[in-house]
This record gives C-alpha cells, sequence and structure tokens, in this order.
C-alpha cells in the first residue's frame, strides 16, 4: 500500500513539474519575440520545466543573501534539529540552518561547477578538434599527454596536486578542469576524426579555408552533439569531484557551504533512514535533469531532426 | 586514564611500597580475575570487530604501531611486562613482581616463569632485554624511542631484568605497559620484530594488512580467566557508516569510533549497546607561544574565554565527552584538581584581556583537519564563530588530512591536534608541556611549571605531590599555551550477544584493547 | 588493415613511452609531496632521531636519482621491489588485490554495458517519448548522488532487510558464485554510477544521425525504425560510443577506491591511497603503472575498434 502511495506522490510530482514547465514556456514565449520566441515553441515541456529550474538556481545564486532565513555561517540552535516553522528543513550536525546552508550551497557550489565545465570544455573540445584536424605529430603529442595524465586515477592525481599547490578554490577549479579536460579532449578528438574524413571537409581544405575557420565553421558544428551531451554530465560530475575531495579533507573551505560536503557530512544519518542528505544530494540531482532535459532539446535541435 | 580513586594502587609511595613487599596481591593479580567472579565469563564463540586505523601498510614490527587496529591485533598476540588494567590500577603481566631502589632509578622486574610462546619457546629475561633494546639506541626507528630513552642500562640478574634509568621515575612500571613495549621471542639478543610469534591469549591464523586479520585462542595461554572466544576476526572498516552498517546488519559484534553525529539513532536500533568511557583522551588547540601574538598570555586567555566548551562536548562529541579546563589532566585522575575555576565563554572576559592585550580586535589563522581528530575542522567552525562575539576573528584553514601531522601541527602557529593521554601526570606533562621536548606543540616554556614538574617527579610525599601537580595544572590553565576544550569518550558500540565486564578500562578504546581477552559472549 | 597493424604496434611502442613517462611523474609527485614514510608512519609519535634512523635503513636518504634508478632497474627486470612500510614483496601485495579488482570491475561492466546500450538505443528509438523522459531523469538521478551515498542507500535498501551482505569480504577460498554474491551490492553501486554516461552518450550519438540523407533515405525505403537504428545508424555512432565505454572501464579498473571503502572489498584503489598517504614509493609506483597499462590498453583498444568502425579511418589518405 505504502508503495501506491509514494507511487501517487511521485505521480502528482512529475504532473506539477510538467504543468510548471509548461507554463514557464508558455510564459517565456509570451515574453520573447521573433527568433527567441519560434525557438522556445520548439522546445518540450521537459526542456521547459529544465530551464525554469535553472533559473529558479540562478536566481536563488544570485539573491541567496536575500532569500536565505539566517547567515551562512551562523549557528541558530542545537545541532539535527526537526523541521518546524522556523527552521524548515531542521538544523544540520553544527546547528545551522539547513535551508540556509543549501541556499548558500547554490551560489557556491554551481558558480565553481560552471566555471570548472566551461573551462574543461573550452580548452578541451579546442586542443581535442585540433588534435584531429591538424593530426601528425600535434595530434601524437596532445593525445600521448592525455593519456598520460588520464592514466592516474583522478582523484590520486587531484590529491597529488592539491597537497602540493595547496587548497583554494581557484586551485580546486584548475586541478578539476584539467582533469575533466582530459575526458573532453578524447571525445572531442575521437568525434572530429569521424567527421574530417567527411568530402565536406575535404572540399572546404580544398578551398583553402583556414585552420580555425575550418575548426569553428565546418567541425565544431557537427561534433556539437556529443559535446553538448558530455556537458551536461560534466557538470554534474565536478559537483562529484568536490563531495570526494571533501572525502579527503581537501573540499571547500568552511564556512563555506557546498552540496557535495553537505551529502558527505550527513550521509551517514541515510543509515537510519533519516532523508536529511538526500537534500543537498536532491539538490544536484534536480539541477542535473534540468540541464540535461535542456541539453536533450538542444541536442534535438542540433541533429535537424523534425519530429 | 583513570577513574580510579584509589590512592594507594596508583600513588607513587604504593608503588614502591606495593612493589618492594610483594604482597599487594591486587597489584599482581589481573583485574579482568576480579570483575570475573561477578559475571562469569563463558567460553566460546567467534567474536567478530569492526575497527578504524587499518592501512595496507600496516606491519607487525612493534616500533611502527600507531593506529587501533595494529594495536587490538597485537592485544590478541603478545603481553607486556605490566598491564593497566580496567579500574586504572598497574598489574603485572610478563612481570610477576617489581621493585624500586629508594631514588626509584633503579627498578628490577621478577619475569613470570613457565610462560611459553605459540612457537612453544619458554619466556626468558634475555627476550626481554632484546624486545625492550628493538625500541633504544642510535638505529631504533621506534615511536617508542622518546619513551625507552630514560633507560640506560638493562642488565639480567636470573629471574630479574634491572634497568637503570638516568634519573628517578616512580612512574617507570607504567612505562612498560605501553603499547609498543611487546615482549617477543629472541634469538642471539635480537628479536624478529616481524614473525607476529607472542606469548598472547590468541595465534595469527591470517592476516592481510588492511583487510582483516584471524586468530585463534592459544590453548596454552598463561593467563586464567582470560581470553574467552575461540577465535576472532578484526577487520579493517575505515569509513564509519560502513561501521555502524556491518553492525547493524549483524556482520560483526563489535565497533569501534562510533561516528558522534549518528550515535544517537544507533543506540535506538535494537539489540545494539554503546559503551563509552571518559578517560585522558583529550583534543587540544595548541597556540604557538614563540610568536606573536600567541606570546602575549592575554591573547591566550582572550582566546581560551572565547569558545564555548559546553557546545562543542555536544555537537562535536554528541555528548560523550567531558570539558576540559585548559590542562591535559583528565577528571577521573587523581591528581585532577577540581576546585579550579572552571574556563567557560565569557566574551566579556575575552574582551577585557583583548583590550589588557592593547588590542580592540584580534585576527588569527586556525588550521584544522579531521586528521587531528574526527570533528576537528567543525569544532574549529563553532570556536570561529562563538569568537566573534569577543572582537576575535578566527579564521578556519582546512588542511588536507595528508601529512598533516607533518606539514601542520608544530608548523602552523594555531592548530588544531589530540592526545590519546598518558596514565600518569608526569608523563602527560613530560611528553608535551615540559620545556624543549619533541611534542612540546606548544613550544610553551614556563619557569616554575618546569620546576616543579622535576621536584614532583622525586617527591616522595603524597600529599606534597598532589599540591605540585595542583599547582602545575593552575600555571597551565592560566599561563599556558594550549586550548584544552574538551575531554573525548572513546564511543564504542556492540551487540547485546557480547558480554562486557563491569568495570571497562578507559586508557584506550576498546577496553584498553583488551576486550579481545576480557569479553565473552553472553 | 595493415593501417590498423602498424598503429596497434605504434601505439604499444608509445605506450610504453608512456608507462616510462608516468614512473617519473609519480616519482616526482612523491618527491614533492610533503613529508615521507618515516614520518608518516610514525605520525605524532615522530622525532627527528627515529626519522633519521628510519630513512637511514630504508635508503631514503639517498639522492633521489638514485633511487629512481633503483627501482626503475629492478622493475626492468621485473621486480618491483618490497614494500618500504612492512617489507612484504610488492607482488604478493598486488596479485590478490589486482584479482578482486578486476572481478568487480568485469562484474560491474557485464552489467552496465549491455544494460545502457540498450536503454541508449531504446531511448533513441524512442526519443522525447515517456519512456526517453523516465529512463533519462533516473539515470541522471543516479549519477547525481555521490558514490558513497549510492552505496549507503542500497545498503539501507538492500542489506538491512538481510538481502545482501554490507561487507563485500572475499579472499581466495571465496568461490565463484559466492563471489557474485557477496560482490553484488558494489557491483550494483558501480552500474549506477557508469550507465547513465554510457546511455546518455549512446542515445546522442544515434540522436545526431538520425537527420542524415542516408537515414532519411533508409526510413522513406519504409525500414522499420528499430532496424534503421541498429543497422544503419548504430554502426556509424559506434567512435563517441566506444570512447566513453573505454572511460568508464578503466573508472571501473582505477577509480573506484571510495566503493571499496564502504564495501570494505580489498581491492588496488586502497591500497594506492594507503601507499600514497604513508609515502610507500615502490607500491604507489607499481599500483600507478599497473592502472596507466590497464588505461593505455583500453584506450587503444578503443581507438582500434573506432578507427575499425569507420572505414574512411582505415583507408585514410
Amino acid at each position: 500500500m505504502s508503495i501506491l502511495i509514494n507511487l501517487f506522490w511521485v505521480a502528482v510530482a512529475v504532473a506539477v513539474a510538467m504543468g510548471a514547465g509548461w507554463l514557464f514556456r508558455a510564459a517565456a514565449i509570451a515574453l520573447t519575440k521573433g527568433a527567441t520566441a519560434r525557438m522556445l515553441r520548439t522546445a518540450p515541456v521537459t526542456a521547459g520545466f529544465g530551464m525554469l529550474v535553472i533559473l529558479i538556481y540562478v536566481v536563488v545564486a544570485i539573491f541567496a543573501p536575500l532569500i536565505a532565513p539566517f547567515q551562512e555561517r551562523e549557528v541558530v540552535g542545537a545541532q539535527f534539529m526537526v523541521w518546524d516553522s522556523v527552521h524548515k528543513l531542521g538544523t544540520d550536525n553544527l546547528g545551522r540552518d539547513m535551508l540556509t546552508r543549501l541556499i548558500y550551497a547554490a551560489r557556491n557550489t554551481v558558480g565553481i561547477a560552471f566555471a570548472t565545465t566551461a573551462l574543461a570544455f573550452v580548452a578541451g573540445s579546442v586542443l581535442g578538434l585540433l588534435a584531429a584536424t591538424v593530426g601528425g605529430w600535434l595530434d601524437q603529442v596532445l593525445s600521448r599527454i592525455v593519456d598520460i595524465l588520464m592514466a592516474i586515477p583522478a582523484l590520486v592525481f587531484a590529491l597529488l596536486l592539491l597537497t602540493i599547490f595547496g587548497t583554494s578554490v581557484l586551485k580546486m577549479v584548475l586541478v578539476i578542469a584539467t582533469i575533466d579536460a582530459t575526458r573532453v579532449f578524447r571525445l572531442a578528438r575521437s568525434v572530429a576524426q569521424d567527421i574530417v574524413v567527411m568530402d565536406y571537409i575535404e572540399a572546404a581544405k580544398l578551398r583553402g579555408e583556414g585552420l580555425w575557420r575550418l575548426i569553428t565553421r565546418e567541425i565544431l558544428p557537427n561534433a556539437m552533439a556529443p559535446l553538448v551531451a558530455e556537458f551536461g554530465l560534466r557538470f554534474c560530475f565536478v559537483f562529484l569531484m568536490i563531495s570526494a575531495l571533501s572525502f579527503l579533507g581537501l573540499g571547500v573551505q568552511p564556512p563555506t557551504a557546498d552540496w557535495g560536503s553537505m551529502v558527505r557530512e550527513n550521509a551517514s544519518l541515510i543509515t537510519f533512514g533519516d532523508i536529511t542528505p538526500l537534500l543537498p544530494a536532491g539538490a544536484i540531482a534536480l539541477l542535473t535533469v534540468a540541464v540535461n532535459f535542456v541539453v536533450d532539446w538542444m541536442l534535438h535541435r542540433a541533429s535537424g531532426l523534425k519530429e | 586514564m583513570f577513574n580510579s580513586h584509589n590512592d594507594g594502587g596508583l600513588s607513587r609511595r604504593g608503588l614502591l611500597k606495593g612493589a618492594t613487599a610483594l604482597s599487594a596481591s591486587a597489584l599482581i593479580l589481573p583485574a579482568g580475575m576480579r570483575s570475573a567472579a561477578a559475571a562469569e565469563p563463558k567460553k566460546g564463540g567467534t567474536l567478530r570487530i569492526a575497527i578504524t586505523g587499518g592501512s595496507t601498510t600496516d606491519s607487525l614490527d612493534p616500533a611502527t604501531w600507531s593506529e587501533l587496529f595494529v594495536q587490538v591485533f597485537a592485544a590478541c598476540r603478545v603481553n607486556y611486562l605490566t598491564e593497566i588494567a580496567a579500574d586504572g590500577s598497574l598489574v603485572g603481566e610478563l612481570a610477576e613482581s617489581w621493585e624500586a631502589s629508594a631514588d626509584a632509578a633503579t627498578w628490577r622486574f621478577k619475569i613470570r616463569s613457565g610462560v611459553t610462546f605459540h612457537s612453544g619457546k619458554s619466556l626468558t629475561p634475555e627476550d626481554v632485554v632484546a624486545s625492550i633494546n628493538h625500541h633504544r639506541g642510535e638505529d631504533s626507528k621506534s615511536a617508542a624511542k622518546p619513551i625507552v630513552e630514560q633507560i640506560t642500562n638493562i642488565e639480567i640478574d636470573g629471574e630479574n631484568v634491572v634497568f637503570t634509568l638516568t634519573a628517578g621515575n616512580a612512574d617507570f612500571p607504567f612505562v612498560m605497559s605501553d603499547y609498543h613495549l611487546a615482549i617477543l621471542p629472541s634469538a642471539d639478543g635480537k628479536i624478529d620484530a616481524t614473525s607476529g610469534d607472542g606469548t598472547g591469549g590468541y595465534i595469527i591464523d591470517s592476516w592481510e594488512a588492511g583487510v582483516n586479520a584471524k586468530v585463534k585462542r592459544n590453548p596454552n595461554y598463561w593467563k586464567e580467566g582470560r581470553a574467552h572466544f575461540d577465535a576472532i576476526e578484526l577487520y579493517s572498516i575505515l569509513d564509519s557508516a560502513a561501521r555502524q552498517n556491518a553492525l547493524i546488519t549483524g556482520e560483526v559484534d563489535v565497533i569501534d569510533k562510533v561516528d558522534t553525529n549518528t550515535v544517537g539513532l544507533l543506540s535506538r536500533a535494537p539489540g545494539i549497546k554503546i559503551l563509552a568511557t571518559t578517560g585522558t583522551q583529550h583534543f587540544v588547540f595548541p597556540m604557538d607561544y614563540r610568536a606573536a601574538p600567541f606570546s602575549d598570555n592575554n591573547v591566550r586567555l582572550a582566546l581560551k574565554y572565547a569558545l564555548d566548551r559546553e557546545e562543542m562536548v555536544e555537537k562535536i562529541l554528541g555528548g560523550y565527552g567531558a570539558v576540559g579546563n585548559d590542562h591535559p589532566i583528565g577528571p577521573g585522575d587523581q591528581f585532577f584538581a577540581a576546585d579550579l575555576e572552571q574556563h567557560a565563554y565569557d566574551p566579556d572576559k575575552a574582551k577585557f584581556h583583548l583590550k589588557e592585550a592593547g588590542m580592540d580586535s584580534l585576527n588569527v589563522q586556525l588550521s584544522a583537519a579531521d586528521a587531528a581528530f574526527a570533528g576537528a575542522v567543525d569544532a574549529a567552525v563553532l570556536f570561529s564563530e562563538k569568537a566573534a562575539a569577543a572582537g576575535i576573528n578566527i579564521e578556519v584553514v582546512r588542511e588536507p588530512n595528508d601529512a598533516y601531522w607533518d606539514n601542520v601541527w608544530m608548523k602552523k602557529p594555531f592548530c588544531a591536534s589530540y592526545w590519546g593521554g598518558r596514565p600518569t601526570p608526569d608523563w602527560m606533562f613530560t611528553t608535551a608541556y615540559a620545556a624543549g621536548v619533541p611534542w612540546n606543540e606548544s613550544f610553551w616554556d614556563n619557569g616554575r611549571f618546569n620546576e616543579l614538574l622535576l621536584s614532583a617527579r622525586s617527591e616522595l610525599d603524597f600529599a606534597k605531590r598532589k599540591d605540585m601537580y595542583h599547582e602545575m595544572q593552575m600555571i597551565c590553565q592560566k599561563e599556558g599555551s594550549t586550548i584544552t576544550p574538551m575531554f573525548a569518550s572513546y564511543v564504542m558500540a556492540h551487540s547485546d550477544k557480547v558480554a562486557t565486564p563491569d568495570v571497562v578500562a578507559t586508557n584506550w578504546g576498546l577496553d584498553g584493547f583488551r576486550c579481545v581477552e576480557r569479553w565473552w559472549f553472553a | 588493415m595493415s593501417v590498423i597493424w602498424t598503429m596497434i604496434a605504434k601505439r604499444l611502442g608509445l605506450g610504453l613511452l608512456t608507462l616510462f613517462i608516468i614512473s617519473l611523474i609519480i616519482f616526482g609527485a612523491t618527491e614533492l609531496l610533503p613529508g615521507d614514510l618515516a614520518k608518516s608512519i610514525l605520525g605524532q609519535s615522530a622525532t627527528p632521531e627515529t626519522v633519521a634512523a628510519f630513512r637511514r635503513e630504508l635508503g631514503l636518504d639517498l639522492p633521489a636519482h638514485t633511487r629512481y634508478l633503483n627501482w626503475l632497474f629492478g622493475a626492468l627486470q621485473g621486480d618491483f621491489g618490497t614494500s618500504l612500510a612492512n617489507k612484504r614483496p610488492i607482488s604478493d601485495l598486488i596479485a590478490t588485490r589486482l584479482g578482486n579488482t578486476l572481478f568487480l570491475a568485469l562484474y560491474a561492466a557485464a552489467i552496465s554495458v549491455p544494460l545502457s546500450l540498450t536503454l541508449g538505443v531504446l531511448a533513441a528509438l524512442y526519443r522525447n517519448s515517456i519512456f526517453d523522459r523516465a529512463v533519462n531523469a533516473l539515470a541522471l538521478t543516479s549519477i547525481s548522488f555521490p558514490e558513497f551515498f549510492v552505496a549507503y542507500i542500497l545498503i539501507f535498501v538492500l542489506a538491512q532487510s538481510g538481502l545482501f551482505p554490507s561487507m563485500a569480504q572475499v579472499d581466495a577460498r571465496t568461490g565463484f558464485a559466492e563471489m557474485l554474491y557477496r560482490t553484488f551490492l558494489p557491483a550494483l553501486t558501480l552500474t549506477l554510477v557508469v550507465t547513465a554516461h554510457m546511455m546518455r552518450m549512446t542515445r546522442a550519438a544515434i540522436i545526431n544521425l538520425l537527420a542524415s540523407p542516408y537515414i532519411e533515405m533508409a526510413r522513406l525505403k519504409g525500414i522499420k525504425p528499430m532496424r534503421v537504428i541498429l543497422r544503419h545508424a548504430l554502426p556509424n555512432a559506434l567512435a563517441p560510443i566506444i570512447t566513453v565505454v573505454a572511460l568508464n572501464l578503466a573508472y571501473l579498473i582505477t577509480g573506484v577506491v571510495v566503493v571499496e571503502v564502504v564495501f570494505v572489498y580489498p581491492g588496488l584503489g586502497q591500497l594506492m591511497v594507503d601507499s600514497v598517504a604513508k609515502r610507500d614509493f615502490p607500491v604507489v609506483q607499481a599500483v600507478a603503472l599497473i592502472f596507466a597499462a590497464a588505461y593505455v590498453l583500453l584506450n587503444l583498444t578503443a581507438d582500434v575498434l573506432s578507427t575499425l568502425s569507420n572505414p574512411r579511418l582505415v583507408h585514410r589518405k
């Protein structure tokens, strides 16, 4: 019986989410004009939902100090207080307001994850496309360097680098971006390799198009789909990496809140069926699903399918 | 480490008398035998314990032991000259008795006869000499080297081993109970440190470093009424949630270091009992005495008044502990200065001392990592939150766990650290508070304190000695360079099928590592 | 085909070079790490004299290049030396753990690769349907959770009820069926962790091709959608899929330390982390090289298969 009730609530949640997505899309179409509105019309309800969630996250991140009921680091009560009208989601192990921490964490975590993923993609895909297009020794050198970097397990690699160079947010972003960039490089290169041998690339080469133009105009648009798909996931992996680093005592500096560390700090509660750790984990999951719903829509548009 | 209020059993006078007269049977009989009468231990069963601190780099060499897994594994296999009983008194183990010269600088231990190693070899005084020498000398790479450095000479005299010390030390028999100083079989004056042989209650069956160790009962164990299990399996489980899960699912019977965040929830699980003992383990924030601003005692006092100890015990220790009073002597110790004013959170006093130091506000960095103690980073964050009200801005720096003791401890001017504690005030003070010793983590140097330390060590009168330790605790509290916010209990959990004696040792976790031979299946 | 063989030969040679460079990097990094074995073993108990004695005995006081060359010559003769921390031969330390690691990786791969390819193809076939959205949302949710958290949830659901053990305790005497049973939860955890990535990539790569003229042509000819995807789209979408599958397989071998810790499974990951923490350089080197070799071989296989999947690459001018 309880399973049925749970299923019912899941169905209600999905229905509400889709309704919100539909409304959001309708509102967005009404508020925009011309090409943007036409583009939005192609968005499925799921993409509307995804955009709505992303928008909410961005608003929460930007206006965190205005929204949050307490200060990020403020100790407001005893540890693990239950949910009540003052502390909507209770308190954490040090007696800080859980809702406040979640809201501030949006700012820190999303910011770090976005910066890291963007950096990894710019570096990884540019080099990957370059390697595939130019080929020869450049390809060999870059590929072997990437092989070497990738052959060292990511967590151990991060541990080595961060222990040697010290931990700050900037260094953490750089280290994780480096690790992620190697993965993006592999993918970009293997996708581009298939494209490079296509006839239209040969034709473009014969036309005497420059390397930069060849990559940005001819290869990149056709390699976009797998790269965009990868982006949606890499974005999520950054949260997990931060969480894993906090496992080694290397994460974000306290008392700054971030979801990865919050999952880590509260994870053992799940052993007793307490759902507190599901809150930060759920925040990550919701964002991941939202980003990837939008990615799916872009993928669909990029593929040129009309249905 | 001592909850005992038995002055005679612990004082130097008592020790000397008991040892010289060879009459204090309570000192010689293992404590387990006394409590055994009350609860009737039964033999049998395989005890499975989940322990933290195991590593794939673990070794059987006693010189390298430092973490709980190898310590409990050792308690299965080996014996020591002396043993700290569950009630905190010192009893003989492989030493049947001991006596000191009048100046306490020469100690004569009578070695028990009729004890055999697992290999069948009989225990001889030569084995004792070789085992202790393993930690001494130029080439010693033992963690116990500093505590055996006071030994200038070891001689065999019939059944006795005679230790000559650089100076009188009434607590020397306590030193011989240190977990590194295991007695192993020797050949040609040297022990084979990694053979795994010993005189203990259990024999190695299998061992894979960092994974598990299995031992079975030694049928020829010399100790009566000990080692009740047929076999013991030790599992190295580093993750605290995994340890809890293993206990809840019944895959192990005992776990150590229960996560204090969830201990309340665990205690409600059916068939599980929480066992907590408060002894000498304490958590500290040492400040570098030599460096500004900590060289100013007013700054140190301001910081001591700027943290909420009660809150830390509640939130960091889950209530399993006691507040500290900025000195390392635990409330259970017979020398504990109970009448000292308890330092408590008082932002006004902190501000006052800050003003005395000529400052309106103070900015310091506090380095912490959970390698220092579980919850160290959180404790630092709480400290920082409360200190803000006193105009003290503490920036918490989370350091990597990796190489914390190497990189941060005694390198950064203000950091987190811990002490498992030492069985006697002299040992504790000498280890971490005496001027110039290698582990004086705050680089503190107080003339009066150092003077008292020396005279207390050679003071025969118990009352006078107690007065001296009282004054030393006060100096530590008022002028010391170490903030001691809390004494942490050892928190363990076990299934209700496991029976424990009425008195459980508080010197280390898991009944002073001795759960393997003191506990039984109900 | 000769292109392939030259490529394999070349890459194997380069692979050896890669391993050599990695050994240098690992050595350099462990040198740069603060602290050394003596200090990390003694921990808080380290004093300058004991550390010095430790270093003397283990030869840590020799200059760095001497130690590296000593190690290299040993390794070239197949002798990886002994652990500095407990003097056991490294081959002994590694043998069973390598077996365990490979077992768990293969177990998880045997579930996750077919599962994710099937789901990916189905999601591409029924793209934008409720099925597609639901599968995606579930897969994405499962990878949004850190591994240890997925493990805790599985333990809460499947181990506390007594269905599966929460500790994956195995040794040489454990039978095959018993192994499968005891390591089911770690394998399931890993499956949940890697499936989404491979599934999403399969879906994306196929959809990317569906608008191509030749697919349009096939569809206009009235070929069934399933057949279009399996016979026409999938073969041409293989390159990125293979790359991602290889990445995830390598991850299953080299990156599972957290799962090992939670399930108390004796694999190489824990050995690596312990050895880095203790600065046990020869063990770090040996494990790092095994990981590196796994990576190099998997990547090589991926590249060979990608090349084979595209005739244009095989006959590249």
